[in-house]
């Protein structure tokens, strides 16, 4: 019992530790990546429980500010093969659990 | 009816009869109906006094008379008897009228009352609403339309035109414009031709991406992350100490190399090629000479050769200053390093560094200048872009020829443990265990100091202190003082790495061991003078030569105490080299401006070629050196030059081949056996030389 509470203590250290956002892969220029890394911080943040919503605040704010057209997946477990549009991808983790990936292809 | 006198001539018109000019009409004449103007009838004139030809000749009473005539409205012409059948009676009755009307003229009009049928019918078409009173309205509606002229020219001019056939006019129509007060404007603007403009934009690159989204390799991401952040903190902190000092050096190295650069610079390939051709051609008989000439002459010369003298190496600002140093490059066998400075010791000037090639004798390819006179240089084998060099105040440096600097990239310095006299030789040692150049130097000061090249600096560690044996002094406090020797000249083993031999001022040359620091392991007494140079033979392990300014120059067996060769060359021999093809030749230069090449397999007593190679008497010899494979020789004068010297057949002999035995070390052999043989009988005096 004992050591499955300090297994919950090191699961809860280790997603304290690894809940910033860390970014996998992307091309974008830096001001870009700069603003759509702190809206999916955001939008995560404020849909903990809801990844479509997450996904749609994300998505609709980047169209607003780069043009359509985004697209948004949220999840934790998925694999992807996606086209995009060079220099308008991003792809991060964040929370410890959760991936996001951002881009734009029209 | 009408009735009427006549008096006189009057004429009646009667309606419907065409009244004919000029001629008299009377009744007569018309009731004689067609009767007109034939015979004038009764045609007088009481005036007239004109009598016509044909004019009735009347009787006076005649004219008087009166003549009663009456007109009435009857047609004279009308028939006045008209009988009409009436079949009623059955016979013909006379009509009781007859008609007297007669239409003279008649013209047909196509005027039709308004009122009448086809009147209406007509107006009805045109839509005209019948009023009494229309010409009235038509000049009013025409003042109108002076007044106001809105009206639509089109419009109005078809209701003029229609106003203008005269029944029609309507009351509705109030601007009315006729053709005469307005008439019809219309322009039409240039229209540009139509172009077609057609654009295609390239649609944004697109590149494919994909990547697997689990939890553990979110978690492996997060962990590998942490972990390069630990890794950076501690790089931080080692690195703000190391990237001051690198910084330093590049900014100079930076700063030296802007300065140097210029425009000649891109032209200075093809300049290099141009100088050196423009040599060759000049220089074209002596080059001809170093390749081929071979001197026939020494067929018939048993013993002797001869040395032709081939290029000269000269340089303006060197001109002052005596060759200490000439050192052949050990990878490019053309180029040589050729040091300058001063034996003198009261006149001490600055030094140069000149490095020539033998394609180019007119001017060298590196130019290095310094403070201090240059003693002694050495050109490592395995970089042959490094020099060391030795100072005359006891500094060593370090050259690069592959950079740019005039400077030498490491220098010793006071701190750095620099000899406190002249450093009379230099050499390179092999790399040591760290890989680190390393080179040994020997001064005046007494000390043979091994030089280590360790993280850019030179660092120096005593190998051996000199004392001369025997002179101990008690100082005051009971130190043992010891008479410091002063080192002239080196040579390392050329197969026993650490073995070494050190020549001194006193004359006595030293064997020493690397491993032994205090204490030699051999004392030769050599000479009477000053040591200007020891050699290793190259071939031969034990054998070493000598040269002093005693005039001697001495063969050694490193075993044997005394030596087995002497030489006297009637002057200072200044050096002494071994030719690098044989093991019995070597060549000697001195002062009197001579050179003396030996060769002991032909000759054990004399040289066979002694030769005057300088100019002026004055001028004296201060080094020789032979090129590893070229048949030639340099030698170095106090005056700055530089002479090549090409060898003859005869001083190039190689031994004979025998069967089983290396061609080297043939020769050897017999003069070790004659030494041994040689030394029991041989006198200790020096011999006479030529």
């Amino acid at each position: 019992m004992a050591d499955t509470g300090e297994g919950k203590k090191e699961e809860a250290d280790y997603k304290r530790l690894h809940s910033f956002p860390l970014i996998r892969h992307t091309d974008m220029p830096e001001e870009m990546r700069v603003e759509a890394m702190e809206l999916c911080v955001t939008a995560c943040e404020k849909y903990a429980t809801n990844n479509e919503s997450a996904a749609k605040m994300i998505k609709e704010t980047m169209d607003k500010k780069f043009g359509s057209s985004w697209h948004v997946v949220i999840g934790e477990g998925f694999g992807f093969e996606i086209t995009h549009e060079v220099k308008n991808l991003l792809y991060l983790f964040f929370g410890g659990s959760l991936a996001v990936c951002v881009w734009k292809c029209s | 009816m009408i009735t009427c006198s006549v008096h006189s001539l009057c004429g009646i018109l009667l309606p419907g009869v065409i009244r004919t000019p000029n001629k008299g009409i009377n009744q007569q004449e018309l009731n004689a109906s067609t009767e007109v103007g034939e015979g004038a009838d009764e045609w007088t004139l009481s005036k007239t006094l004109l009598k016509p030809p044909d004019q009735l000749e009347l009787t006076e009473a005649e004219l008087k008379e009166e003549v009663t005539r009456i007109l009435t409205a009857n047609n004279p012409h009308a028939p006045q008897n008209i009988v009409r059948y009436s079949f009623k009676e059955r016979a013909y009755k006379p009509i009781s009228f007859v008609d007297q009307l007669a239409i003279h003229f008649s013209l047909d009009g196509n005027l039709l009352l308004r009122d009448s049928d086809e009147g209406r019918r007509q107006s009805a078409r045109i839509d005209l609403a019948p009023v009494a009173s229309t010409v009235i309205e038509v000049e009013e509606t025409e003042v109108k339309e002076e007044g106001s002229k809105e009206d639509i020219p089109a419009a109005s001019a078809e209701e003029a035109a229609e106003g203008e056939e005269p029944p029609s006019h309507s009351m509705k129509e109030q601007k009315l414009t006729n053709q005469f007060n307005f008439c019809e404007r219309a322009s039409q603007t240039f229209n540009n031709p139509v172009r077609e403009r057609a654009c295609q934009m390239e649609p944004p690159p697109r590149a494919t991406f994909s990547a697997t989204a689990n939890q553990w390799e979110i978690y492996d991401a997060y962990v590998e992350e942490l972990h390069k952040l630990e890794k950076s903190k501690e790089k931080e902190k080692q690195k703000p100490l190391v990237a001051k000092k690198e910084d330093k050096l590049r900014g100079r190295k930076l700063t030296s190399l802007e300065s140097q650069s210029d425009d000649v610079t891109k032209v200075t390939k093809a300049a290099k090629i141009v100088e050196r051709m423009v040599n060759q051609n000049t220089f074209d008989d002596i080059a001809q000479d170093f390749k081929y000439f071979e001197d026939p002459a020494d067929e018939y010369r048993d013993q002797e050769g001869t040395l032709l003298p081939l290029w000269k190496f000269q340089y303006d600002k060197a001109k002052r200053l005596a060759v200490t140093a000439i050192c052949w490059n050990p990878k490019y066998k053309d180029l040589f390093a050729v040091g300058h400075g001063s034996y003198d010791f009261m006149k001490q000037s600055r030094g140069m560094l000149l490095l020539y090639t033998m394609k180019n004798p007119s001017f060298p390819e590196y130019i290095f200048s310094s403070e201090s006179g240059i003693m002694c240089l050495d050109i490592h084998n395995d970089h042959p872009y490094l020099l060391v060099v030795g100072y005359y105040d006891g500094n060593v440096a370090i050259y690069n020829l592959k950079k740019s600097h005039s400077q030498p990239g490491y220098k010793s310095s006071a701190k750095s443990g620099k000899h406190t006299d002249p450093v009379w030789q230099v050499k390179w040692q092999k790399d040591d265990l760290d890989n680190n150049l390393n080179f040994f130097s020997i001064s005046s000061d007494g000390r043979i100091v091994s030089w280590t090249l360790v993280k850019n600096e030179l660092v120096h560690s005593d190998v051996i202190r000199l004392s001369v044996e025997g002179t101990t002094l008690e100082g005051p406090e009971g130190l043992q003082l010891q008479t410091i020797g002063c080192g002239t000249s080196f040579d390392f083993h050329k197969k026993i790495d650490s073995l070494f031999l050190i020549g001194t001022e006193e004359g006595k040359i030293y064997k020493c061991s690397k491993s032994y620091s205090s204490q030699f392991l051999d004392t030769f007494d050599a000479h009477h003078m000053a040591v200007d140079a020891v050699s290793w033979n190259p071939y031969h392990m034990k054998v070493f030569i000598s040269c002093s300014s005693d005039w001697t120059v001495k063969i050694w067996d490193h075993t044997i105490k005394t030596p087995m060769f002497i030489f006297d060359l009637n002057s200072a021999v200044g050096d002494v080299a071994w030719a690098p093809y044989s093991s019995t030749i070597f060549a000697a230069v001195t002062t009197d401006g001579k050179a003396h090449v030996f060769d002991l397999s032909i000759n054990k007593y004399e040289a066979i070629c002694s030769q005057p190679v300088v100019a002026k008497k004055k001028n004296k010899i201060t080094h020789v050196q032979f090129n590893p494979i070229y048949p030639i020789i340099i030698i170095g004068d106090d005056r700055g030059h530089v002479t090549c010297l090409k060898l003859s057949p005869n001083l190039r002999k190689m031994p004979k081949e025998k069967k089983g035995q290396e061609i080297q070390k043939g020769p050897e052999v017999e003069i070790a056996k004659l030494d041994k043989l040689l030394n029991l009988v041989r006198e200790p005096a020096n011999k006479p030389a030529k």
